[in-house]
């Protein structure tokens, strides 16, 4: 881990993530603003907090905010992390909350719900791309390789309950790699 | 003032069932929004739930959207501090906890090494569900792929292919 950033600095890599991240995929703007773009954190410590983050209850990356934060700066860390990331979305979606009720039914209301609906298509690929790149990077072996694929079929296409899942797939996971150096 | 209990009530339950990702407990969100309390129509949720994926944020922030429309600003506010509030506490304490476990090294790097496969499978598994999900038609499927394939390969920024995504749409919908 290199320098740690002043509060300032950590909001405003938040508030870039909460603003610039257009159609969804957060974790990847969160990876890229604070472990590729500013070496805050190596892609292995993002993804240990991005799994540690998916158990605890709540929304996984606004959790992964407050958990970097805290991990870089204590308590006013993840405080200031969770202020950058919600400072602007909060604000655009009543906006846009208010303007899509008041178009409702209208012409106008059917033009955008077919843009969202592509942007939707955008960032269901971005969601399957960062897990690409993630695990090319960081699970080489056949061991790891096996068990991303395993987690991706039972939770994504056997869609068997998350809980479940993961209470056989991390100690599974485990088991495998606690003996491997 | 019952109806900013209810939100507080459904949300604060919600996010503590969120485990592994707010995608998981959308059905029951809409079950809650739209058949139990009748807040707003079945396509409405899906609209704003469009709109919750495509706008830049976390996604989970459309409970402020149903608060908003359940009971105005003050239900946007309940909403928001009841999903997110209770969670962030214990996303700092864990934080913390893991911080401590600093001691043993060894102990560290295995749990990262074993916790990295499950996260990049959760991943995957957070797109192929939603691809799955049955308003997903021809051209979506078609553009997701492409989308990956793009993102994946190259360092486009995801917000141009979002923008492109809603380009292809209209146009689609123009030549149908």
């Amino acid at each position: 881990m290199s320098a740690r950033p002043s509060l300032p600095a950590l909001y405003r890599a938040f508030l870039a993530v909460g603003t610039f991240s257009v159609g969804g995929g957060l974790a990847a703007w969160i990876r890229r603003e604070i472990a590729t773009k500013r070496g805050w954190i190596d892609d292995s410590q993002f993804l240990t907090a991005y799994a540690l983050c998916q158990l605890v209850p709540g929304a996984t990356n606004v959790n992964l905010a407050v958990f970097l934060g805290t991990e870089l700066r204590g308590g006013p860390g993840g405080l200031a992390a969770l202020a950058g990331l919600m400072t602007v979305p909060v604000g655009l979606f009543l906006a846009l909350g208010t303007l899509y009720f008041a178009l409702d039914g209208s012409p106008a209301g059917r033009i955008v719900a077919i843009a969202l609906a592509g942007m939707g298509a955008s960032a269901v690929g971005m969601m399957i791309s960062i897990g690409l790149r993630l695990g090319r990077r960081n699970v080489r072996h056949a061991t790891g390789i096996a068990v991303a694929a395993l987690t991706a079929f039972l939770v994504g296409w056997e869609r068997i309950n998350l809980i479940l899942a993961l209470a056989l797939l991390i100690p599974f996971s485990l088991a495998l790699h606690w003996r491997a150096k | 003032m019952l109806v900013l209990a209810q939100l507080a009530g459904l949300f604060a339950l919600l996010s503590m069932l969120a485990i592994g990702g707010g995608a998981g407990i959308i059905p029951e969100m809409q079950r809650a929004v739209v058949d139990v309390h009748h807040w707003m129509t079945g396509p409405q949720f899906l609209a704003i739930f469009a709109l919750s994926r495509a706008a830049p944020g976390p996604g989970s922030l459309i409970a402020m959207l149903v608060g908003q429309q359940a009971a105005g600003l003050p239900g946007a506010l309940v909403a928001a501090v009841a999903m997110f509030g209770p969670s962030s506490l214990l996303a700092y304490l864990a934080a913390r906890f893991w911080l401590r476990g600093a001691a043993g090294e060894g102990w560290r790097g295995r749990v990262q090494r074993a916790l990295a496969p499950v996260a990049v499978g959760l991943t995957l598994a957070a797109g192929i569900a939603l691809m799955r999900g049955t308003e997903h038609g021809l051209i979506a499927w078609g553009f997701s792929a492409l989308a990956a394939a793009v993102l994946t390969l190259t360092e486009l920024n995801p917000g141009v292919m979002a923008l492109a995504g809603a380009a292809v749409f209209l146009a689609a919908a123009l030549l149908r």
